[in-house]
Formats: structure tokens, sequence, C-alpha cells
């Protein structure tokens, strides 16, 4: 390989992480017996195929440091020879990584639709002036960070010292945090998990012991204790399986109608056999837990909670699909569910529960758990690929599709966190059983992320076929008088009150012209800022697209843009033609974009003006535009009447 | 090889090779073009080991490099072949079948084991072992190399050393197996094809053969053509020495700068009674001439034929008139011999061409101008007008019935002979010469051109060998071996290791290189040791390092 190295080196404390890090991952060490450097070197095809290991590479580093340096940059290259360009661009592709200087503790507040009006923004007017001048601590605003139901939400990223998370976050606990003494024996952290004990907080239901499917063991076991999970049933699913065998489990997923949680509905009883079934080896398994939807947690939960129930699940999905290694993809800014997967990976492991010969029954199953570091893309699952394969998280063109062609281009089942919690439940209780809840494509329950302005924001879980109405109810009821309700997260749609008798599930979501998504659930009274929240969402898609495609990349910022100036009421040319545009921009985005992110970019804000939801000068009222939108209502901002002609 | 001048394989093989092996070459800067096969095999798989002193940019690409000592690449071969005979992978059928001389091989390299080869080359005994199990494992295997094989004193030896790996395990003769010896030039292979070799008559016939000299001459009409074979340039220097030689008629070359003991070189050229150069720019040894006659670059300024490593003979056109009163070299050659009384007449490139493949009956008959143009040349042998050409040379050697295979492939047995410049106390390092990526030897086509590459010549040596003098990085240091001296500065350079220092032939403006190098040169061949010289390296005092 021909690298061309800068002359920068790393620090001793670069070198350091980096090495052990390499050692940790790389199975086998470069060098062999007998190697001297000047003498005998091996090298070639073994050292070029670590490139999987950048992205952790580049996480040892900089939860060492606290950034990347152009010296440790060059030395991850020469590591895993890959190009310094390439390793940059890898590097800053990735919203926690930082390639300048920084201090070594960064608070990321989450200013982002479900956190920023309940409180981030005030966090951020506190930090301010409160980090204005420190070379310890400072601070980003953040995209969600999957914490709504306990919102304001804070992420604290230390270096050299474990990350941890705050919510219901306060100005002065998060000053405080941020200021606090060294930890790098992880006091702080253990104690601001410890926060997060009582499950009723993120999961009500679980306070009163209903009959629940997904969520039955959190807050029932202990998630750190193997014992507890096997003395709640656990284990039982991959017991079930193994006597089935792959087959008949297949014959389970199709009988119980399971289509996967992440968003497609693709039955997974038909995802398996098609890995299970493709020639071609080895075969992978990928859980994408990179849970980014601005407004979405459920998964957090679920694995903050249960995660052996996660581990067992993945173990299930590698013995049916012939897949030896599991990568568990975990989004960077979940600090407690990565703690909590670890100790749960270790703890099956040394139980016999995973490694080459899983519970004695002959096949081999281990997890390699990844950790993301700041990309909403990379939960598309090709963007993910190239994620864990050590590229910039750009997705790929479909066909072919991951099943047949995935991960380091071998067959690969890619499955949501809540899905492979479902496989357990099906085997736990029968495909049939699981099949005589809901209906149609929409069978078993589903979780729902209800935030916002509601009584009892969290986790809920309910049969398909409940109406929204019931589920509001179930999270006691709308704070104020209920304006809307954003189902499905960003990419997804505003459903209006008067469509709150919508049962949820997958056909009547689509019947109103939405989407379940993720499984979003936030509210909006009538005190909320509307407008202001399109625009963040905008502003989301705009910084979260990867740049690859033109129609998104573009997109997405005259997207922001016209919003801008429709919320300026500075429209370029009139509102209508800005309204024009903006529809004219959706239809290219939804066509043309390689991905989900940018056909999904302005569903939210298309469905925001068709059901005028978006504040509109007065002057205009009256009458559909020449677009043929349902004309925009006004709602309290006057209109200064210099908006159009310019 | 075997009695043909070329490669066995052409360049796209190397892209369906399980395994290459690159010996005494750094084709990634020597040879970018040959590389960029080697490339297209290595992403789809093939393995690569690099043999070389030097941690080069190829070595980098390897799967595994073995860091041998300069000059002791017999003893590496020689190892690996015993390690192959006695791990029982010598393709017997083969051996048996298509070669002679297994058994006194197999004699020779039986003092070779994995310990004295680690004790003579310095290379691991685990990695020659692994070399020489997955060279004999391969299913499709080249070994490729460049003058990191052929400018010692016993250069031939080298090749046969390899030659014999190859008849060992059958890598020859068939797809994606074979022996590939890089040229350095575009035309170096046509330059021998057309009889560039004191023993050889245009299309490798040689001055021995008496029929062939008999067309020859029926066709030159001239005076007889000596059935015995000519001096070779090293010959020719001694034969200068001897006072033998006195006039020379010197056609794009420039032995003032790129002959090795190069002052002593000088020296015998201006002792010369009469030098004529024939060149495209006024080199040094232009300075020395009597008469120079300017050429016109022949690859854009004319037209005729080159002929690559691949044996492929491939059409040049002219693009530009040649400036001022240059001309091409076969006009210039055809219009001295009609002033010395031979009607030579004014023959076209195709002409000249016709003419070659009239009496080169086997190689490049049929070859006429219409079949290259069309086929985008023609791998030699190529003896009709219907006949396709040889992408791959020697398989016959795998035919079953023994008329159709023809002679048997001789193995030639080698031993091991350090280079003649031994290291001792005063001369403890080991100088040899290098090739960069943007430059030709003695840089007469390449040092008048720009390139973002381009540093300043510098003696390149290891870090803690420059620690050991107390020299530092750019400081100017005098280099001395037992036949000169050159100042220049020092460039620290990974790719080499205590012991092993560097200097390209490049830039003999700024260092006169040749004027270390050893004239030894091997009996066979013709070349000069250039590879390994004995130097010591010294500082020059306190004095600031200056521009080199």
């Amino acid at each position: 390989m021909d690298l061309h190295l800068s002359s920068a080196s790393p620090t001793e404390g670069e070198r350091e992480a980096i090495d052990a890090a390499f050692a940790m991952l790389a199975p086998t060490v470069p060098e062999r017996d007998g190697d001297v450097a000047t003498r005998s070197v091996h090298a070639g095809h073994a050292a070029r195929s670590r490139r999987h290991l950048l992205l952790p590479m580049l996480h040892a580093v900089h939860d060492a440091v606290g950034w990347l340096s152009e010296g440790a940059l060059n030395h991850v290259a020469r590591t895993l020879q890959v190009p310094p360009a390439e390793v940059y661009g890898v590097a800053t592709f990735y919203a926690m990584f930082s390639v300048e200087p920084r201090a070594p503790r960064v608070v990321h507040v989450c200013d982002d639709v479900a956190c920023g009006p309940f409180g981030g923004e005030e966090i951020i007017a506190e930090l301010e002036p409160g980090l204005d001048g420190s070379t310890d601590a400072c601070w980003v605003r953040s995209p969600c960070l999957g914490l709504c139901e306990r919102a304001p939400a804070v992420l604290h990223q230390r270096a050299g010292e474990p990350d941890l998370s705050q919510a219901p976050a306060t100005p002065s606990s998060v000053l405080q945090a941020a200021q606090a003494p060294a930890d790098p024996t992880g006091e702080q952290a253990s104690a601001a998990d410890h926060a997060f004990a009582d499950t009723t907080v993120s999961a009500p239901q679980t306070r009163t012991g209903e009959h629940l499917r997904l969520l039955r063991r959190v807050g029932v076991v202990d998630p750190g204790s193997l014992d507890d999970y096997r003395a709640a049933g656990g284990y039982a699913a991959l017991r079930r399986a193994v006597d089935l065998g792959p087959t008949r489990v297949i014959a389970e997923l199709k009988d119980a109608s399971l289509t996967g949680r992440g968003g497609a509905a693709f039955p997974t009883g038909v995802k398996w056999e098609t890995v299970a079934a493709t020639p071609e080896r080895p075969h992978h398994l990928i859980c994408n837990a990179d849970e980014s939807e601005p407004g979405t947690f459920k998964d957090r939960v679920l694995m903050e909670g249960d995660p052996f129930g996660l581990i067992e699940a993945m173990t299930i999905a590698g013995y049916v699909t012939g897949a030896t290694t599991g990568h568990l993809y975990i989004r960077g800014e979940y600090p407690l569910a990565t703690r909590r997967l670890q100790d749960a990976i270790a703890a099956a492991r040394a139980r016999g529960y995973l490694g080459d010969d899983v519970m004695g029954e002959g096949f081999a199953f281990d997890i390699d758990l990844r950790r993301g570091a700041g990309a909403y893309i990379c939960g598309e699952e090709t963007a993910l690929l190239e994620s864990i394969e050590g590229y910039r998280g750009e997705p790929r063109n479909k066909p072919p599709f991951p099943a047949t062609a995935g991960l380091f281009g071998k067959p690969t089942a890619i499955n949501n966190v809540e899905t492979l919690y479902d496989v357990l439940e099906v085997l736990n209780i029968g495909g049939q059983a699981f099949a005589s809840v809901g209906g149609g494509k929409s069978t078993g329950s589903k979780l729902f992320c209800v935030s916002g302005a509601v009584g009892t924001p969290g986790v809920y879980e309910v049969d398909f076929g409940t109406t929204l109405r019931e589920l509001l109810d179930l999270a006691g009821g709308t704070r104020g008088e209920l304006r809307t309700v954003l189902l499905g997260g960003a990419a997804g749609g505003f459903v209006m009150p008067s469509d709150l008798d919508t049962p949820l599930t997958l056909e009547g979501a689509r019947e109103i012209g939405a989407t379940l998504g993720s499984g979003v659930v936030l509210v909006f009274d009538t005190a909320a800022d509307l407008t202001g929240t399109l625009r963040r969402i905008a502003a989301f898609f705009r910084d979260e697209s990867c740049g690859q495609c033109v129609p998104c990349r573009v997109g997405t910022v005259r997207q922001e843009e016209a919003l801008a100036r429709l919320e300026r009421d500075a429209p370029i040319g009139s509102r209508e033609t800005e309204l024009a545009l903006l529809d004219d921009l959706a239809r290219v985005m939804r066509d043309s974009s390689i991905c989900g992110l940018g056909q999904t970019a302005p569903s939210a804000v298309m469905s925001a003006i068709d059901l005028g939801l978006i504040a509109a000068p007065s002057r205009n009222a009256g009458g559909p535009d020449s677009n043929g939108h349902a004309h925009p209502e006004v709602n309290g901002h006057s209109g200064n009447g210099h908006g159009g002609g310019r | 090889m075997f009695g043909a001048g070329g490669g066995t394989s052409a360049y796209v093989e190397a892209e369906n090779a399980d395994l290459i092996v690159l010996w005494g070459s750094n084709a990634r800067e020597t040879h970018p073009i040959f590389f960029h096969h080697v490339l297209q095999g290595i992403s789809g798989g093939t393995r690569l080991f690099s043999v070389d002193p030097r941690h080069t940019s190829t070595a980098q690409w390897a799967d595994s490099w073995l860091g041998l000592d300069v000059g002791t690449d017999i003893a590496l071969a020689n190892a690996i072949g015993r390690e192959i005979i006695h791990a029982g992978l010598v393709n017997r059928s083969f051996v048996e079948r298509s070669t002679t001389g297994f058994d006194d091989y197999a004699e020779t390299v039986e003092p070779y084991t994995l310990e004295r080869a680690e004790e003579i080359t310095g290379v691991p005994a685990s990695s020659i072992r692994e070399l020489a199990h997955a060279y004999a494992r391969a299913d499709r295997a080249q070994i490729c190399w460049t003058l990191g094989i052929t400018e010692h004193h016993n250069a031939a030896d080298y090749v046969f050393a390899l030659i014999n790996l190859a008849l060992l395990t059958g890598h020859v003769g068939r797809y994606g197996s074979g022996l590939v010896p890089l040229r350095g030039q575009n035309n170096v292979q046509g330059g021998g094809d057309m009889g560039a070799i004191p023993a050889k008559l245009p299309g490798g016939y040689d001055v021995s053969d008496d029929e062939a000299r008999a067309r020859f001459e029926a066709v030159y009409r001239g005076k007889p053509i000596p059935s015995e074979k000519g001096m070779h340039l090293s010959e020719m220097f001694e034969a200068m020495e001897r006072g033998e030689l006195n006039a020379l008629y010197c056609i794009g070359e420039n032995p003032a700068e790129s002959e090795a003991n190069v002052v002593h070189a000088r020296q015998l050229l201006e002792g010369l009674d009469h030098l004529v150069v024939q060149d495209i720019f006024r080199t040094a040894t232009a300075e020395l001439a009597d008469v120079v006659l300017p050429a016109s670059a022949d690859w854009c300024e004319y037209e005729g034929t080159v002929t690559n490593s691949e044996r492929r003979v491939q059409r040049v056109r002219k693009a530009l008139d040649p400036p001022g009163q240059a001309r091409p070299d076969t006009h210039i050659i055809c219009d001295i011999a009609n002033r010395l009384g031979h009607d030579w007449g004014s023959p076209t490139a195709e002409q000249v061409w016709d003419e070659l493949r009239s009496v080169s009956l086997n190689w490049h008959h049929g070859m006429s101008y219409a079949r290259l143009d069309a086929l985008g040349g023609i791998q030699w042998p190529c003896p009709t007008e219907d006949h396709p050409g040889t992408p791959l040379m020697h398989a016959r050697l795998w035919e079953t019935e023994p008329e159709k295979r023809g002679n048997a492939a001789p193995f030639t047995p080698v031993e091991h002979v350090p280079p003649v410049d031994e290291l001792t106390d005063d001369y403890p390092i080991r100088l040899t010469t290098v090739r960069l990526l943007d430059a030709y030897n003695s840089g007469v086509q390449t040092g008048g051109y720009a390139s973002p590459l381009r540093r300043r010549e510098s003696l390149r040596m290891d870090a803690s060998d420059a620690t050991r003098l107390g020299i530092a990085d750019g400081e100017r240091v005098r280099v001395t071996s037992r036949r000169g001296s050159v100042e220049a500065p020092v460039a620290l350079d990974p790719s080499l290791r205590p012991g092993l220092a560097s200097f390209t032939p490049h830039f003999t403006e700024e260092v006169d290189v040749n004027a270390l190098t050893n004239d030894a040169w091997d009996p066979k061949s013709g070349t000069s040791e250039f590879k390994a010289t004995a130097v010591r390296i010294e500082r020059l005092g306190s004095l600031p390092a200056a521009g080199g």
C-alpha cells in the first residue's frame, strides 16, 4: 500500500491508545515469529483487510484524548493501511468526533423537537456564560439524544473518563457535572446510570405489572444478572429455536406475520429465509440499534432494561440465518445501554451463551458490539454496512439488497432491536398466537415513544389496532389543548385531532396518509411553536444528509432556506412560489434520493403544509394557493404586508 | 529464457497469477505500467512477495517482504530450491519430462539450508521457508525481476538461480506462471531483438549459426558477418584500456555518466582517437565527442516499432518534426553508409522493418505493419502472416509428445559468490543504486523536465547509521569507495536499514555516483556490479549544508 503521510506524529498517549485498541481488535498481530522489522515484514492482504476496525480505532483514541489530531489520524492510517485522506474522510463524517483541539469534556445539549422547547434552550442559555472561557469543558447543540421521555436531555462526552447521560437535566445539574472533578474510575457515570434505575419513568406500564410482551422483563429483572434473566424465562426461546431447527423457526415467523419494526415493515421470516438459503458464506447478522430518529427511544429502554433479551434474540437470528457473528451497532449517544450490553455480552460469553459452542448445541455465535459516533444516516441499513466496514456512512444503491449482498458483500440479515424482541415472543407463544393480535401486516404488539405535551411520557406497548386516542389516554392524556401529533418522527408526518380514532396499524396509518415509522408519538399543544419545530426538523435533515446524492444534499438545504424565509415572512416572490418550491423540492427528493433519508426529508414539512400547520401571514388568508394546497391557517403571527414582490 | 531472450508471459497474466515474486525489483516505481497489472491481481487476491534489500514502496504492498543483504540472492534462491526439494514439493512429472540436470542441481543446493541462508542473507529462516512453500504450492506463480538481479558481477548466475526455481516447480509455460524480466525502457527488449547484443543477429539468431549468417549475408550483401561474437560495452572499455579500440560510434548511450567507475571510463573516452556521439541531447559523452550527430526523438519525431518486456512489437508514429538539424537515427546511419560507399539508399521505416522480417523468420516474419496496426501489436514469435503471435512462451514444455516438447530446459546449478567489493572496516557501508518513479538512468531523457516528486540527489541512509556517525538529516557528507569519492547531502530513509545506503544514478550533475561504483562485470552478460559498492561515509566538518 502506498501511504503518503504527513510528518505529523502522534503523542505518546495517542499512540498508546491506538496500539492498545489494535492489539485488542486485530486477532492476528501483523508481525510473525521471526519477523525482524529490517529484514522481513508481513503485511499485504492481511494488513489491508482490517479497514473495518477504523471506526473502533477512532473511538479508542478519541475516547482517550478527546479529539483526533493529525498525528493520531496518521498513526491510525499506518496501523490499518488506510490512506490518510480516507481516514480523515471517515473521522469527519461523524458528529461526535472532532479533528480540531477541543475541551476534554463536551456537553451535548439536545435542542431537538422533544427537548428544545422543554428545557433544552434554557440549559443552553445557562451553559453559554457558564462554560465561557473554560478549557476543561465546552458545549454543543445536539440532535435528539433518544431521552425524550425525560426531556430535557444532555450527554456528557468525556475524554479519559466514561460518558454519561443526564435526563431530565437542569441547567445547574448540567453545569455541575461539566465542572465536576475528573472521574477516571467512572463513579460519576455510575451515579448517572443509577438515575435511570427506576424504569417506570421510561416505561410507565411497568409500574402496574399489566400484561406486557416486549417490555415484560424491563424493571423486573436486574439488567446485570444473567441468572435473573434466566429466572424470568430467559433463553427458553433459544432452546425452543434449537428444538425446532432453523426451517421451522422461519415457518413460525411467517405464521406470526412478523414484520420489521425499523420502518420498512418487511416480513422478518422472508428476510431470514433468504439469508439462510443463500449459498455464499459467511453469513452476517446485524442488529440495527442506531436509534436516531428524533423522538425515538424505545430501543434504548429495551436495551437498558433487558439487555440479555437482545443477546438471546440475536443468537436465535444467528442460529437461523447461519451467521456466526452478530454485529450490534448501537448509536454512540447511548452510554448506559452500551455499558449494559457490554456487561451482558461478557456474562453470556463467560457462561457459554455466546462462543464456539452456544449452550452446548454445537453452533458458534458471538456478538461484536459497535458504537456509532453521531450520524443519523447510519441507521439506514446500507449506510450502516458502510460504517461497519470502515467507510463513510453513505448508503448504497439497492438492489442488491443486504440479504443477498450485504456486509463485506455477503448475505446479511439486518434487524431492528424491537423486531428481535418480537422474535422472542413469537418463539415463546408460537406464530399463530402472535398473529392473533392485530391483523394484516400489523400483528403482535408495538412500542410507541410518547413524548411532548402528554401527562406521562414514555415507551408504551400496545396491541396493534389500538387507536391513537387510546394510546394518548394511556399516557395520561394531553397537557393543554391538543394541536397535533407528529407520528413516525422527523421522517413521518402530522396527525390532526380529528384523526385520533385511527387504529395504530401500518394499514391504518397509511389510510390517513401517515406512517408509524419508528413509533414516535410527539404531542403538541396549541402553545407549541410548530414553525420552529419544522425548522428544527429541516435543519436536522440538512445536517444529517450524508451529501452523497444531489437531491438530498441540495434539497435539504433549500428546504430549510425556504422554511426560514416563510418563517421570517420574507418569501422570494410570493408565499405561493415558496410553497410551490417546497412542493417541487419534495417531489425531487422523494423520487430521486438514493436512500430513505432524502426520500422522507420533506415528509413532515409537506404534511404540515398540507394540514395548514405552518405559520402564514394573515394577508394571504382566503382561498387555496395556486398549487392546490389547502390554505395554511393563520396562527397568530401577523403578516407585515411586505411579503411579496421582492 | 531457455535460449530466447525475452520474458515468458504477457503482462496481463500477472492479473491472474496466484502469487507473484518481485525479486530485486521496485516495480511500483520503476515499472508502473506493469505494476498496474500486479495491483489488479492483488485486488483479486494475488499474493505478492517482495525480495529486496530495501523496504520499498513495492514491498509495502507485499504480503511478505524478504529484506536480504545485497548480493546474496543466489543463496536465498538455492535455499528456497532446497526447501522445495526437501518438503517434497517438486513438480516431479515436469522435472522428469521437460528438464535436464535436476540431480546436479539438487546436489548443488543441498548445503543451502534455511539456517545457512539466514546467516548469509539475513532473512529469517521462517520467511524463506514460507516463500518456498507458497511458491511451490501456488497454482500459478510468476517470478519477476529487474536490475536488483542483473546488476551484479555474476548477474547471469542470479538469473539461472531464479530459472531453476521455475523449473523445479513447473512455473513456466503455463498461463499465469512464468519468468518475467522487466525491461527498463520501452524498447530495451527491441534493441536486443534487433541485434544490439554482441553474440546475436537480429531475431535472436546466434552469430555462430552458419545457416542464419548465410541468410543475413545474402540480404545484407556486404562483408561477411563474423562468426565470433563482438564486444559488449564493458569489454569495449577494457579494449580501450589496452589500446585496441581507438574509435567509438555511440548511439543513444551516455557512458560518460552511466558507466561504473565512471572517472576511469571518462579518461578512456577522452583517450580515444575518434568519438562520434549520436543523441537527442548534448550529453556528458557528447561533450567529449569529436563529432556530434543530433538525432530526432524517434518515439515522437519519427516512426518505427518498439518491443516491450512482454515481447510485444508495437508501431510508433510521428507526431512532430524534429527540431533544427536533428534527424532520425536510421537516416543518419544510412547516410553514413552511403558516404562510406555502400548503397543503402534512404529507406522508409517500413522498408527497414520489412527487410528485418525477411531475415527474422521465426520471431518477426509474420508482423507486417498492417497486422501490427490491426492487432495493436503482436508478441513474438510470429513466424507467418496468419500467426496470432505468442503471448505465452515455452508452453511446448508441457506437451506430452516428445517431438512437440522439443529440447528439455536445463537446470543450471549456481553457487553464491559475494559481491566483489568487500565490506571491511575501511568501507563498512553497502551502497546500492536505486531508481525513482520519475527518472531514467543518467537523466538524459528525464532530467530536463520538472517533477513534483523531484528532490535534490541525496545519500539515502538509515537513521541509526546517521546517529552513530553523528550525521544530521540534510547534512553534506563525503562518500568514498575504493575507486572514488563524492560529496552529497544525507536524507534519512526508513526503507533502508543499518549498513545500507543508496544513491540514484539520475542526477549525475549533482552527485557523480558512478565515480564510486565497481566496474567488475559479469562475463556472461557484460553488466557491471552497480548494485553492490562498499563505501565509508564521513562528515565534512561543521560547515553548514548547502543545497545539492
